[in-house]
């Protein structure tokens, strides 16, 4: 089992495949030379064989009590769908709430409250709205509380932390009794997708107090205490069939990673998450616990201020893309739960990833001719890093050793991560950010590479760029759509300030007994969706 | 006596006034504010100056102080910025279970702190003097957060004795909540016994040189007797003031106990408070550890005033 960590498994959609192979008859031994035909090693491919079979031999088991430790604790802890912020959130969120739609292991929108839905010109959408859902306190789900439940993000005393995706929103009605029907500002064919996420969840219309957690959800919520731990049990009248394994779920946070490793060996929880790369050795040692590794397009980026008269220019930029040692980071850093990318921001296990696009590589000679070039041969140039920001200090350090070899001198500051994203990134010039999977290209271009992107941390400009993130949202032929987004993909790591050297995997942790997980990339522990998911085999 | 109770009580009071005001002007030298740690990256300025305008950050910090005051004056500690729920319901959850780790973890501490400085003073430089000062060093100078990581790898991990999380609100009868409190407790007080040892240790040695000691001993006093009789009650002073330092950091220094142990008490809220800028939380926070010092403190003075003849009668 020592490639279970070392290969973040298949993409979700090979798995499923292979899932579907089993499912038909296919052996162990069947799917083994599938894998390795398709150029994989026998030690991987045996165990993805191994994982497929029992992940379909296995049998559902109803009852116990689950317990889970989310990686932070705060007293911020919040029901409100549109303050989610953390994992804790959207775990909980998962527990007590639907969406209308959620997102499978492709981040392709699947019915959930909305049973399906349609629009003719990406403008103007209408959903069909399930029936016979009611809410925990015995109210129906309605078409009001879906219009509510969307409009209140565009109201600023929600102060929603979905604005940013909602503001194109105009109009949200109730055509019918169990019919939605939205207006946006410009075409968008990713609203489905946008319904998806975590701060979209449907809450009964009205509401302003959120402690008592009220939806439609598969457990309902009987104990919240914001920072200390939530307890939640089994809604009976749930309108999916045949999901809520177990009969409660406890959720607390753990920020110390050693405390939740120690508490899933002692036995006292049976799923943790934020597990750093370098424990995977210890957990892969321990019989009784597993790990679970999701490919994700999550990463760490080290941006360069165009406005900057130092790092601002196009060698300069060029010349850091150059000097990055990727494979030293993705291996040292991240023990190869990572992927190694290429200074844009869609990963290779997202739809619209352009795998014909050259991977940037580490090439010395090109960067110092290009750093020569930028005339910063012979100056320190400081870069603010904070060890409390993923791993990017660890980057840092690296890239300082790999520029001094190089002959450029880059002084690394380090700052406390307190404070961090409200007084550092983005106002220092050269520095670190750290961007999680959005479910869409959409999403993560306009946030962070659209002139006027709320993330924009190069602040880099291109107006051909904004035009095709324009044209490829309002598209509706797939193949028109990916060309938009590949050639995005082109102009972003040749054009922006940013360096993207890694994409970094979800690596959680669970016992033995816990069975059911898929992975989701848009976040840990299942996107964060177990709940509804997962059982405790007592075998 | 009773005038010098007062007399503290009162400068108590000053200092408490004293820290809330420190605190209260601290905090507005602190990067970012409640509304900004809400909404984290996904802030926009549009949901901020809302947010902002929610939770009265928009007025000067010096009237927010006046209204915080005059809430105070009248018991009113205000709402949580974090959670909108209030203060003094979040701090009453939390502020039973600090006592409760810190009361248990006292009286594990002082007796064994005490029996052990006793005995090492009574044959200084023996095996068993020499073994204690050994121990009491390492448990002085290990991490505290490694001492607790190493209780539960020992007693839950490999063995599986003892809970490795301490959930106090899943513990069921007194027996339960022994057994989740063990290793906090245990882990807590390893950390202050080392120190009180010492302490007790050094001091009680110097005065067992002491002529009168020596009088006693000569006079057919067993030495333990002259010890804990006419030694210790002479040394009472300076091991209670000790002590009480020591004891303070029960309540006010055992965030690392709280995190590890997933042990739902103040010191951990008060973390959490500055990590979201919760203001009225960590001013509350404050003041009860500051509260908790000037109690420990008064209360050392006072046993000591008790155990010294000429200081009781005085007044």
């Amino acid at each position: 089992m020592r490639d279970s960590g070392r290969d973040p498994a298949l993409a979700p959609r090979d798995m499923a495949r292979l899932r579907q192979q089993m499912s038909r008859g296919a052996t162990r031994r069947d799917v083994m030379r599938m894998l390795t035909a398709s150029g994989m090693t026998i030690a991987a491919a045996g165990m993805l064989a191994t994982r497929a079979t029992r992940a379909h031999a296995a049998a559902p088991q109803r009852g116990g009590d689950l317990r889970v430790a989310g990686s932070s604790s705060s007293t911020s802890e919040t029901l409100d769908p549109a303050r989610f912020g953390k994992g804790t959130d959207y775990a909980r969120g998962f527990m007590i709430y639907n969406g209308l739609t959620r997102l499978d292991g492709d981040l392709a929108p699947q019915p959930e409250l909305a049973t399906s839905w349609d629009s003719a010109d990406g403008r103007v959408w209408v959903f069909k709205l399930r029936s016979g859902v009611t809410f925990h306190d015995g109210r129906p789900f309605t078409a009001e509380d879906a219009v509510w439940s969307v409009l209140r993000h565009n109201d600023p005393e929600t102060a929603s932390r979905a604005r940013a995706y909602t503001g194109a929103i105009a109009e949200a009605v109730a055509s019918g009794p169990l019919e939605l029907t939205v207006t946006l500002s410009e075409p968008n064919y990713d609203l489905p997708v946008i319904f998806g996420t975590f701060n979209l969840m449907i809450v009964p219309a009205g509401t302003t107090d959120f402690s008592r957690g009220i939806g439609t959800g598969p457990y309902r919520l009987t104990e919240f205490e914001p920072g200390v731990r939530s307890v939640a049990v089994r809604n009976e009248n749930y309108w999916k069939d045949g999901l809520q394994h177990v009969d409660t779920i406890e959720y607390f946070g753990l920020p110390d990673e050693s405390s939740r490793l120690n508490a899933l060996r002692a036995g006292e929880i049976h799923l943790t998450t934020g597990i750093n790369p370098r424990s995977s050795k210890l957990i892969e040692r321990d019989r009784g616990i597993e790990l679970f590794v999701t490919r994700s397009g999550t990463f760490s980026d080290l941006y360069m201020q165009k406005t900057d008269a130092t790092v601002g220019s196009e060698d300069f930029a060029a010349g850091i893309k150059a000097l990055l040692p990727r494979d030293v980071i993705r291996s040292s850093i991240y023990r190869d739960f990572a992927e190694i990318g290429n200074d844009q921001p869609i990963a290779p296990s997202m739809k619209y990833f352009d795998d014909g696009l050259a991977p940037s590589g580490h090439d010395p000679e090109k960067a110092v001719y290009h750093l020569k070039k930028a005339g910063v041969m012979g100056q320190a140039i400081p870069l603010v890093a904070s060890a409390g920001v993923g791993n990017t200090l660890d980057m840092a350090l690296i890239l300082q050793q790999a520029a001094q070899e190089a002959g450029l001198q880059i002084d690394v500051q380090r700052v406390p991560v307190d404070g961090y994203w409200s007084n550092v990134w983005m106002k220092r010039p050269f520095g670190f950010g750290t961007i999680t999977q959005r479910p869409t290209a959409d999403m993560i271009f306009s946030l962070c590479y659209k002139s006027d992107g709320p993330y924009n941390s190069s602040k880099w400009q291109d107006p051909k760029f904004d035009q095709l993130l324009l044209a490829a949202r309002s598209e509706r032929d797939e193949t028109v759509r990916a060309q938009h987004y590949a050639d995005m993909q082109a102009l972003v790591r040749d054009g922006a300030g940013t360096a993207i050297p890694v994409f970094f995997s979800n690596i959680d942790a669970h016992s033995a007994a816990l069975k059911g997980l898929e992975p989701i990339p848009t976040g840990n522990m299942m996107g964060y969706a177990f709940a509804e998911n997962v059982w405790l085999d007592p075998a | 006596m009773t005038r010098l109770i007062a007399k503290r009580l009162l400068l108590g009071l000053l200092t408490l006034w004293l820290v809330a005001t420190l605190v209260f002007a601290v905090s507005g030298a602190l990067p970012g504010d409640a509304a900004a740690s809400i909404l984290g990256q996904d802030a926009t300025a549009e949901t901020l100056a809302a947010l902002r305008a929610q939770m009265g950050l928009d007025d000067p910090l010096a009237l927010r102080y006046a209204h915080w005051l005059g809430g105070i004056l009248q018991g009113d500690f205000g709402l949580s910025l974090a959670n909108g729920r209030p203060v003094a319901e979040v701090i009453g959850t939390r502020l039973p279970n600090s006592l409760l780790l810190a009361g248990l973890s006292t009286l594990v501490a002082i007796p064994v702190s005490l029996a052990l400085g006793i005995a090492s003073a009574m044959r200084p430089d023996s095996v068993f003097d020499r073994l204690t000062t050994f121990l009491s060093v390492l448990a002085l100078s290990t991490p505290s957060f490694l001492i607790a990581t190493l209780t539960v790898l020992v007693f839950s991990v490999w063995s599986g004795l003892l809970p490795a999380l301490s959930n106090i609100d899943r513990a069921e009868g007194f027996g339960g909540t022994l057994r989740v409190m063990a290793l906090p407790v245990l882990a807590l007080s390893l950390s202050v016994i080392g120190q009180m040892a010492r302490m007790t240790r050094a001091i009680l040695i110097g005065a067992l040189s002491e002529p009168y000691v020596e009088t006693a001993i000569l006079k057919g006093t067993s030495p333990l007797r002259a010890a804990i009789l006419h030694a210790l009650p002479n040394m009472a002073g300076p091991i209670v003031n000790a002590s009480a330092l020591s004891l303070n950091a029960l309540i006010s220094g055992v965030v690392f106990v709280e995190v590890i142990f997933a042990y739902p008490g103040l010191t951990k809220l008060m973390v959490d408070s500055v990590a979201t800028r919760d203001l009225p939380v960590m001013q509350a926070c404050a003041l009860i550890f500051c509260a908790g010092f000037l109690i420990l403190v008064l209360v050392a003075d006072i046993v000591a005033i008790l155990a010294n003849p000429r200081l009781r009668s005085a007044g």
